[in-house]
């Protein structure tokens, strides 16, 4: 599967780890299961995590803005965790810092993706 | 007068939305020989993709057509980059290409493909006729990486 997504009720987060490639042909089958989680539990956060994602055009920018539309309509947010060097120069040239947190974390969790 | 390659091909291929990743795989198997750095492969893939998933997502909107793909190596590690489709074309090309502006922003497209093409090349051309289709060529400057002697 290209995402596994997690669900913590305690932190109210939904954590999608997000692999391969990201481009057109492959956005639609990752956002509809993150979708699905995000309405299914109204969380306060969203963490995606591009640590297995090897490749990212702007079908990945298209990705986390409709995201971060969704969360934001929720009351909530979205951090991005682990993007390649590759992949965060994608994210950079689209501003994507803009609209959410951009972190590197060995062993992320649940809270603020960030182990505690 | 067209510059001579010092090696050349061209794939012509339908506009499958899988067809996206073999345009990657394709023109990063033609440039191997160039021994690119990993962060200059990776713009040229992306670029590609860019270019690729205009045609597929806009030129054949509706319908699937033939996308051709020119990839050509020139002297002083310089890659050339055709890729040309006879879709719907482009009524505004400056409009296109600035950057955010999308005809397809409910399908969750960003507006970046041709901003994303621009900073990952060196050179980008886009020529575009309505009813003909468009043809975006790219040109990117590898760094020389192991100066080897006599060694072009």
């Amino acid at each position: 599967m290209p995402v596994s997504v997690f669900y913590d009720a305690s932190t109210r987060t939904v954590l999608a780890e997000l692999s391969g490639d990201i481009d057109h042909c492959t956005a639609r089958g990752l956002r509809t299961p993150v979708d699905e989680e995000i309405l299914k539990h109204l969380p306060l956060r969203l963490i995606l995590d591009f640590e297995k994602v090897g490749f990212m055009d702007s079908s990945g920018i298209g990705l986390i803005i409709g995201r971060y539309k969704l969360m934001n309509d929720l009351g909530g947010s979205i951090i991005a965790v682990n993007p390649s060097p590759e992949v965060r120069k994608v994210m950079d040239l689209a501003g994507v810092g803009r609209l959410c947190s951009i972190i590197y974390q060995k062993h992320r969790s649940f809270v603020g993706g960030i182990k505690l | 007068m067209k510059e001579s390659s010092l090696n050349e091909m061209t794939v012509q291929f339908p506009s499958l939305s899988e067809n996206e990743r073999f345009a990657r795989l394709a023109v990063s198997g033609f440039i191997s020989s160039l021994d690119p750095a990993l962060d200059e492969l990776s713009e040229i893939k992306t670029a590609v993709s860019e270019a690729v998933t205009n045609c597929i997502v806009h030129a054949y909107r509706d319908t699937v057509g033939i996308i051709s793909m020119q990839v050509r190596i020139l002297e002083g590690m310089r890659v050339y980059i055709r890729i040309r489709d006879k879709g719907c074309g482009i009524p505004d090309v400056a409009q296109a290409r600035t950057p955010l502006f999308t005809t397809a922003p409910d399908e969750e497209r960003a507006g970046l493909g041709f901003a994303i093409m621009e900073s990952f090349t060196d050179r980008l051309r886009v020529t575009s006729r309505e009813g003909k289709g468009t043809t975006v060529t790219m040109l990117r400057t590898l760094r020389t990486r192991k100066p080897a002697d006599g060694e072009v």
